[in-house]
């Protein structure tokens, strides 16, 4: 059952493929490699491709040449063949994928039954021996669920929000592949594993960022995203030789046996003494930082929605950027022994949590400020798990990937609906027009925001009450972060809402012809809308308190947990609410704001105007990193470039050497004139002084 | 005053050297460089002529007439090629035939 899970979706990226290569050799056929009718065409000569046919085929030839230009091709260009097999294939495995991870959460989680299925020998060499083997216990279940119900519906969902696309197949593929990475990455049983699926999902993700390859700025944000993630995964690198050199081992199990005795170990590093075990944490967390777009790395994330929306609904909402909380999960056993590494994660996860609520006051662009509260809300969960609330982490992810998903998928169709308008300034008054979009966005914003008995009402407030209790270093940071973030979040969750579906339409034709989306795009919506409800409650038992630690048993560390869930029952009412004031309050700003008094938010900008910049600029952040980072590394780039490689090594070696070959040839050729007399008089002079030497010194 | 063999070898000599110079200062037409060649072969002659007379040896003079003999027939082979330079390249200056050039 639990290969079925995690090879069907690659099962179905394989056939999506298979369809999206026939159809591109379909497309362009005689590009690579030419057709063999072809091969001895005497037109080839000319030095074109031998696309170029020979008469006897000419309108043969006419047919070969691509008859659209890729750049704009998305609006007028038929779609792929083949297109209805690779959707409905792909959505077909991955739902079968979904059924039967909802049967694994309920036989894992609540019948026990976990499992180690081994695969095949990945790696073996020297002392390093990497089994491929999917080790099923709680917390795999947990994000099986998660990846599968959400990757299921974001590939139904991508039905109907890529209806207009050419390349749907490709599309389909990435997604599918996606899928397949991710689930590898959560059934890892050692870290190779795990990094195996890591890289997978980033690889997954820079090709659906760019997936419309023909627009500069979705390359740029591919690229980018790309990059930013190879900082973090240096450090998940070292992080595992780390792990590997201190315990010779990359299984999880056999780390684990050896963590309690590494406490105290130190690390012999140039002239430092570093702490062993936390030197290892903060390694393997600065991966998570940057897979989980965290303060320093987080800049790739907001970039990121320059792909297709379900692609940020899946992978930078729901699933690949939660990847670094559940490896910090995963390895709970070794961050629950590091206080220092734990204080850090606090630390990190609490000023991202603030810093991006901050930046999403402001955003004007629907996804963006999507793509902020994403990032704030992963802040969130890092909390969580560096006070040492593991379960309640992986609560808020669970819980975060339906709404986050739904808020996605819906503005993906307000996107639609307003045919690619993307900034809310346009918008507004929309909820006439999108009843069904309208409904389901309001019941993810109140999730989000953590309204009474909604799903992140659940999750959210055990965060912040685990932060209030824990008594771990940064646990107060944290809980003031998390609780003044926590009315941000109320504040431009509400300022989306208000912005784009309130007030008067700003542009009026956009409005006009707005229209609900296809049925494919709504019913998803419906079912996550279903999920922040329901997600919350029958889980509560399952990720707090004491049913976490027969839910989970083995999986997560919940040593001080315990204690932890104890204490956040006792609380004082007072306390326990406050998160919901701050909400309230949040949303009572909005109100004021954005409905009674549309004037006031530009009064304050104006006010404010340094703030107001400084926010919407995002701190700065990207200038910042372009003077600090790229603009050095262009230059030393160019530096190796133009003064190493090219003045350097070209110009001394194979160039400089060609250049004074050919000013010989040069003064050679000059010799060479091809007149006759010239010729003549050579030879003249040669048999004169051929004729000199024989008489005065020739061999006697 | 007896004519000697150093007269004849003197000609010889004079139109040897004038063969060989109107080979490389011409700079008009290839015909005078054909002719320049006949010149040049036509010192050998007096030369081979005037050793055989001296000598007394009827070689020399077989051999002036084997030379003359293979001068005609490179001065007509010489001469088609020029009318067949002619007809392709519409000169046949020395200055323009540079087809050899590198």
């Amino acid at each position: 059952m639990y290969e079925a899970i995690v090879l069907l979706p690659l099962l179905g990226a394989v056939i999506a493929g298979i369809v999206c290569l026939i159809g591109a050799r379909n497309r362009f056929p005689g590009e690579d490699p030419p057709p063999p009718a072809h091969d001895h065409a005497p037109a080839a000569v000319a030095g074109d491709r031998p696309r170029v046919a020979p008469a006897p085929h000419a309108e043969h030839a006419v047919a070969n040449t691509p008859t659209q230009t890729h750049v704009e091709a998305s609006e007028h260009t038929p779609s792929a063949a083949g297109s209805l097999l690779a959707e409905l294939t792909t959505s077909t495995f991955l739902v079968i994928a979904c059924v039967l991870s909802w049967f694994a959460l309920f036989d894992v989680g609540i019948a026990g039954h976990e499992a180690r299925i081994p695969m095949f020998s990945f790696v073996s060499f020297a002392d390093l021996h990497s089994e491929w083997m999917l080790r099923i216990d709680a917390l795999t279940a947990v994000m099986l669920v998660v990846v599968t119900t959400i990757s299921s519906l974001v590939h139904i969902y991508s039905i109907g929000y890529m209806e207009d696309d050419p390349y749907k197949p490709r599309f389909f593929s990435h997604l599918s592949f996606f899928t397949f990475a991710m689930l590898m990455l959560v059934t890892a049983d050692n870290l190779v594993q795990l990094f195996f699926g890591w890289e997978g999902v980033g690889l997954a993700s820079y090709l659906l960022i760019g997936f419309w390859y023909y627009k500069p700025e979705a390359n740029a944000a591919a690229i980018k995203a790309f990059i930013v993630n190879r900082v973090g995964d240096f450090g998940f690198s070292l992080g595992i030789f780390a792990v590997f050199y201190l315990t010779g081992a990359v299984d999880f199990d056999a780390i684990f046996a050896q963590a309690p005795a590494l406490a105290g170990k130190s690390f012999h590093f140039l002239s430092w003494n570093l702490d062993a075990l936390t030197v290892v944490c903060l390694l393997l967390f600065m991966g998570a930082m940057g897979k989980s777009a965290q303060f320093l790395l987080h800049t790739w994330l907001p970039d990121a929605m320059e792909g297709p929306t379900p692609v940020s609904a899946l992978i930078h909402a729901a699933t690949m950027v939660t990847a670094g909380v559940f490896m910090v999960a995963r390895l709970s056993p070794l961050f629950s022994l590091s206080p220092g590494a734990s204080g850090f994660v606090t630390f990190i996860g609490a000023t991202t949590a603030m810093f991006a609520a901050t930046i999403g006051l402001v955003q004007n662009d629907i996804k963006r400020i999507i793509a902020y509260s994403t990032c704030s809300q992963l802040g969130y969960m890092f909390v969580a798990m560096g006070v040492g609330a593991y379960s309640v982490g992986m609560f808020h992810l669970f819980t975060h990937a339906f709404f986050k998903a739904l808020l996605f998928l819906g503005s993906g169709s307000v996107i639609i609906a307003m045919h690619h308008e993307q900034d809310t300034r346009k918008m507004g008054g929309l909820w006439r027009k999108l009843p069904f979009t309208y409904a389901t966005m309001v019941i993810g914003t109140l999730a989000l925001t953590g309204f009474p008995f909604t799903a992140g009402y659940f999750s959210k407030d055990a965060i912040i009450d685990s932060a209030l209790v824990s008594d771990g270093p940064m646990a107060s940071y944290g809980y003031a972060m998390t609780l003044g973030a926590a009315a941000l979040t109320a504040f431009y969750s509400w300022r989306l809402i208000f912005k784009t579906f309130h007030g008067e339409p700003h542009d009026r034709e956009h409005y006009e012809a707005a229209h609900e989306t296809a049925k494919t795009m709504l019913v998803p919506l419906g079912l996550l809308a279903f999920g922040s409800i329901a997600a919350g409650y029958p889980a509560v038992s399952f990720f707090t308190g004491h049913g976490a630690r027969e839910f989970f048993r083995q999986a997560l560390s919940l040593g001080p947990a315990g204690k932890l869930f104890e204490s956040a029952e006792n609380l004082p009412l007072s306390l326990s609410l406050l998160p919901t004031v701050m909400m309230i309050g949040g949303f009572l700003v909005a109100y004021q704001f954005y409905i009674r008094r549309p004037d006031m938010p530009e009064a304050l900008a104006r006010d404010q105007n340094l703030l107001y910049r400084f926010l919407l600029n995002k701190w700065y952040f990207d200038e910042i990193y372009d003077f600090l980072l790229v603009r050095p590394a262009l230059w030393v780039g160019r530096l190796f470039w133009k003064g190493g490689d090219g003045f350097i090594i070209d110009g001394f070696g194979p160039d400089g050497v060609s250049a004074r070959v050919l000013d010989v040839t040069r003064n050679v050729i000059r010799l060479q004139t091809g007149y006759l007399y010239h010729y003549a008089f050579a030879m003249l002079i040669g048999v004169a002084a051929a004729i000199t030497w024989f008489m005065f010194a020739g061999p006697h | 005053m007896i004519i000697g063999l150093g007269h004849y070898l003197s000609v010889a000599a004079i139109v040897f050297t004038l063969g060989v110079l109107g080979i490389f200062l011409n700079r008009k037409n290839v015909i005078i460089i054909l002719m320049s060649i006949e010149l040049i072969l036509l010192s050998v002659n007096i030369n081979l002529v005037a050793f055989s007379t001296f000598l007394g040896d009827i070689v020399g003079q077989v051999y002036a007439l084997i030379v003359l003999t293979v001068a005609a027939a490179e001065s007509a082979i010489g001469l088609a090629i020029l009318v067949a330079y002619f007809r392709n390249r519409g000169s046949i200056a020395v200055e323009d035939i540079d087809l050899l050039k590198g």
